[in-house]
């Protein structure tokens, strides 16, 4: 109970003050597409060195909590998702704010993120040495098998058929291999220096789902009188929340599943979650309603992705090691201040730990009352003429991908990757499973590779991937998992039309 | 019409070279950029932020200098860029990581080599060090070696990739102890190798002696050697690999310091390498790296440039037989 201790610190002016603008900033930056939360919190760095230790990791870890909910703004009503994060809030959210539903979408969206968020953060005060054996209990070969279960959702995740999510999620892993290989250093399918860093996901991220839907409103704007606008209903805040309980089960599986994933090093937020998406997906008995609008995938997506960020930072609070980008740069605002993570943070400087996990927590909930404020406001972007959107976002879309690194490179990849992922859509193919293979592709690989390095130097490839109670329990998840799907597809098998593969 | 613009930025050059031909008294007139070619929140970042932090003082360059993160591959994208793309006008500038990119030019696949930069000042020095999980039967540098030299190939050994100074600490291990160690390189750079140390993943890693300090600290590791040719400040207790009887010299630490592309003035060249290295000792710049962990080694480009053709001779031998 040391965190109550340490409430009254968050609500000085001067920090309190500081939660606020952090909260709004990370909002509006997490809504940019291209700022990532990495990104965010590593623009703040610099601001953090006049400020006092825990006055600096209240700005941090607010902007962190923030931008990753900030995140679903724009991929509810732009189709961008924010970060890799915010994927799986894009399929059911979006063609929410198509119905006219952007207001209900984007409240749903903040009070999920709060309610996971809030979860997380407690998990966090709790549960922290428990949660870091837990999180030191993957290896190479756990890690490994925990990609290859995140390959089985490609096949059933937003697509007409199986065979054309496979396909595209194929079409990922390739892509994934691009540029110097990380562990090697071999040159792979390098041909223009702009290659060389391999295909950055932000930048990808942006192409897949922002230039498609750019090249389709602005074909619309040619055919009709580009006056075309969306409505947006108005949605009272009592009314979400009800939705939310209405929803427990997809409310529970994404906290639940962000929480796990988000401990683990090295895979993280990124497909918390898609995974969790996909999950809900199965166990619900409306499963057919996902990807048309249905308000528990958003629930899903957005609850997982904010529940990730407490017990992401578990692996750098205690043992010093950050386990995603994010950490990396809130590890840096520590040491800033001479403050090591771990025994010498909550032993030496217990009011700087508590303060900073604290202000998150109050964060977690300013950051919805804000979002819900504006969710009305922001919806009514969705009513800009279509011709007028499309300029923006393409604006924004060259903006944010050429922000990531400050190359052109990455710009020309955005739309190089933009204008194939145009086609493919008009074939049935989707950019989720595609971008879930990107991701997957180098933390199989690398982990592989890895792994197999040490089995032959020590036991052998078989007894090192293949024995021990989580490498079995993974992989009979797999294959659950494998079975299910194709269960599925035989039951509910249907012979796609001539008329549905070019619609 | 691409050779009437080379042409004509070639003719404009030339003015512009002429006009400041008197040792750029004047310089710097706007903002500098460093080129960082690893990403946000790691340690050279991190420490290049820390360093540069009062060069908009009246007695440092009078102006600021910002940090623009170009990741991959290693570093060999953002040198990559600072070698065939950056504008060599003093207002570009880029942090160096010996030996990694000696090493990697070494390798080839680069389009830069050690004679693409003009070094101006080094700022750090993070020698590599052994370290094993907190619960190891290991507990000095010779019950390690003789485990390797009974187990031939067994010794799983975790560092931050092929080509950086963890892998030459390593290489330089098993030429010295003559036994054969296995290496392993892992994605994510120091701390994914720490992780691996700190779960028992392998048997012993070899890492940054700042990381590898703050893992001490927290009680999750022990320090065996130092990589290096003297002890630590911030490690007293640890011996050197050369007391342990290991010829390990100091090949594989990793120096960090700023460096300009090949072809900038030399006015601004000469006026940086006077500048730079004070701007470095100012006091806010050391505590500040003292309380982060990070050890400060002070060098000026004369000492730089002796230090990188040593260095990359050494490489050339070590990396021969790869």
């Amino acid at each position: 109970m040391e965190f109550l201790l340490y409430f009254g610190d968050v609500f000085t002016p001067l920090n309190f003050g500081l939660l606020l603008l952090g909260t709004i900033g990370g909002l509006i930056l997490g809504a940019t597409p291209g700022l990532s939360p990495t990104m965010a919190v590593a623009l703040l760095i610099p601001f953090t060195f006049q400020l006092q230790a825990a006055q600096g990791l209240i700005l941090l870890g607010a902007a962190y909590t923030s931008t990753v909910a900030g995140g679903a703004v724009s991929a509810i009503l732009l189709k961008i998702p924010g970060a890799p994060a915010n994927i799986a809030t894009t399929l059911d959210g979006h063609t929410m704010a198509q119905k006219g539903e952007g207001a209900k979408a984007l409240q749903i969206s903040f009070l999920a993120s709060a309610v996971g968020g809030v979860f997380g953060v407690l998990l966090l005060i709790f549960l922290t040495p428990v949660l870091a054996q837990w999180a030191l209990a993957f290896g190479p070969s756990h890690l490994f098998w925990l990609a290859i279960l995140g390959v089985t959702v490609i096949g059933s995740l937003d697509s007409k058929s199986v065979v054309k999510g496979l396909l595209s999620g194929c079409i990922g892993l390739w892509l994934a291999t691009i540029g110097f290989d990380d562990i090697m250093g071999a040159q792979r399918f390098i041909f223009h220096p702009a290659l060389g860093g391999g295909i950055n996901i932000i930048a990808a991220l942006i192409g897949l789902f922002a230039i498609p839907q750019v090249i389709t409103m602005f074909a619309k704007g040619r055919k009709g009188d580009g006056a075309e606008v969306l409505t947006v209903q108005k949605h009272p805040i009592s009314g979400a929340f009800r939705e939310l309980f209405r929803n427990k089960r997809a409310l529970g599986i994404g906290t639940a599943i962000g929480s796990i994933i988000g401990l683990i090093p090295g895979v993280g937020g990124q497909i918390a979650g898609l995974v969790a998406y996909d999950q809900s997906k199965k166990f619900s008995p409306e499963r057919e309603k996902f990807g048309t609008g249905h308000p528990e995938g958003v629930i899903a997506a957005e609850s997982a992705n904010n529940a990730m960020v407490g017990p992401s930072l578990v692996p750098l609070l205690t043992l010093s090691i950050p386990g995603s980008p994010t950490a990396a740069v809130l590890l840096g605002g520590l040491l800033i201040h001479g403050i090591f993570p771990g025994t010498d943070l909550f032993d030496n400087h217990p009011d700087v730990a508590w303060t900073f996990i604290n202000s998150m927590l109050i964060g977690q909930i300013l950051m919805c009352i804000f979002g819900l404020y504006v969710a009305g406001l922001a919806a009514r972007v969705a009513q800009v003429p279509q011709s007028v959107m499309a300029a923006v976002v393409l604006g924004l879309a060259v903006f944010g991908s050429y922000s990531v690194q400050s190359s052109m490179g990455d710009v020309y990849v955005m739309a190089g990757l933009g204008v194939m992922m145009y086609f493919l859509e008009r074939f049935g193919f989707s950019a989720a499973p595609l971008v879930l293979g990107l991701i997957l592709g180098p933390i199989a690989e690398a982990n592989f590779i890895q792994g197999s390095m040490i089995a032959n130097a020590t036991d052998g490839l078989g007894p090192y991937f293949l024995g021990g109670t989580l490498n079995i329990f993974l992989i009979s998840v797999v294959i659950a998992s494998i079975l299910y799907s194709a269960y599925m597809e035989l039951r509910t098998r249907r012979y796609t039309s001539k008329e549905e593969i070019l619609g | 019409m691409k050779k009437l613009l080379a042409g004509a930025a070639i003719a404009l050059m030339s003015l512009t070279g002429a006009t400041f031909a008197d040792g750029h008294a004047n310089y710097p007139e706007r903002p500098i950029m460093m080129m960082v070619s690893y990403g946000a929140g790691g340690a050279t970042d991190f420490q290049a932020r820390i360093v540069t932090m009062t060069a908009g003082n009246e007695d440092a360059l009078g102006m600021p200098i910002a940090i623009l993160n170009k990741p991959g591959a290693g570093g060999r994208v953002g040198w990559n860029w600072l070698a065939g793309q950056a504008e060599a006008d003093g207002y570009t500038l880029g942090a160096y990581n010996i030996p990694h990119f000696i090493a990697q030019s070494i390798k080839g696949g680069v389009e830069y080599s050690r004679d693409s930069f003009e070094p101006i000042a080094n700022w750090g020095a993070d020698p590599a060090v052994l370290v094993v999980g907190a619960d190891s039967e290991f507990n000095t540098m010779e019950d390690v070696v003789a485990f390797a030299k009974e187990n031939p190939g067994k010794l799983t050994t975790s560092g931050a990739g092929l080509f950086v100074g963890h892998h030459i600490a390593a290489l330089q291990m098993e030429k010295a102890c003559d036994c054969k160690m296995a290496y392993i390189p892992t994605k994510g750079g120091g701390a994914a190798a720490m992780k691996a140390v700190i779960a028992g993943d392998v048997m012993a890693g070899i890492n940054n002696l700042s990381d590898a300090f703050r893992a001490r600290e927290a009680g999750n590791v022990k320090i065996l050697g130092v990589a290096d040719l003297e002890r630590n400040d911030f490690l007293p207790d640890v011996p050197t690999m050369m007391e342990a009887g290991l010829d390990v010299d100091n090949s594989s630490v990793n120096f960090r310091g700023v460096m300009v592309p090949k072809g900038t003035p030399q006015g601004i060249i000469d006026k940086l390498a006077a500048t730079v290295p004070t701007m470095f000792e100012n006091s806010r710049v050391t505590s500040k790296m003292k309380a982060g962990g990070s050890p400060m080694h002070i060098m000026t480009r004369d000492e730089v440039l002796a230090m990188w053709e040593k260095r990359e001779q050494t490489l050339k031998e070590l990396l021969a037989g790869l």
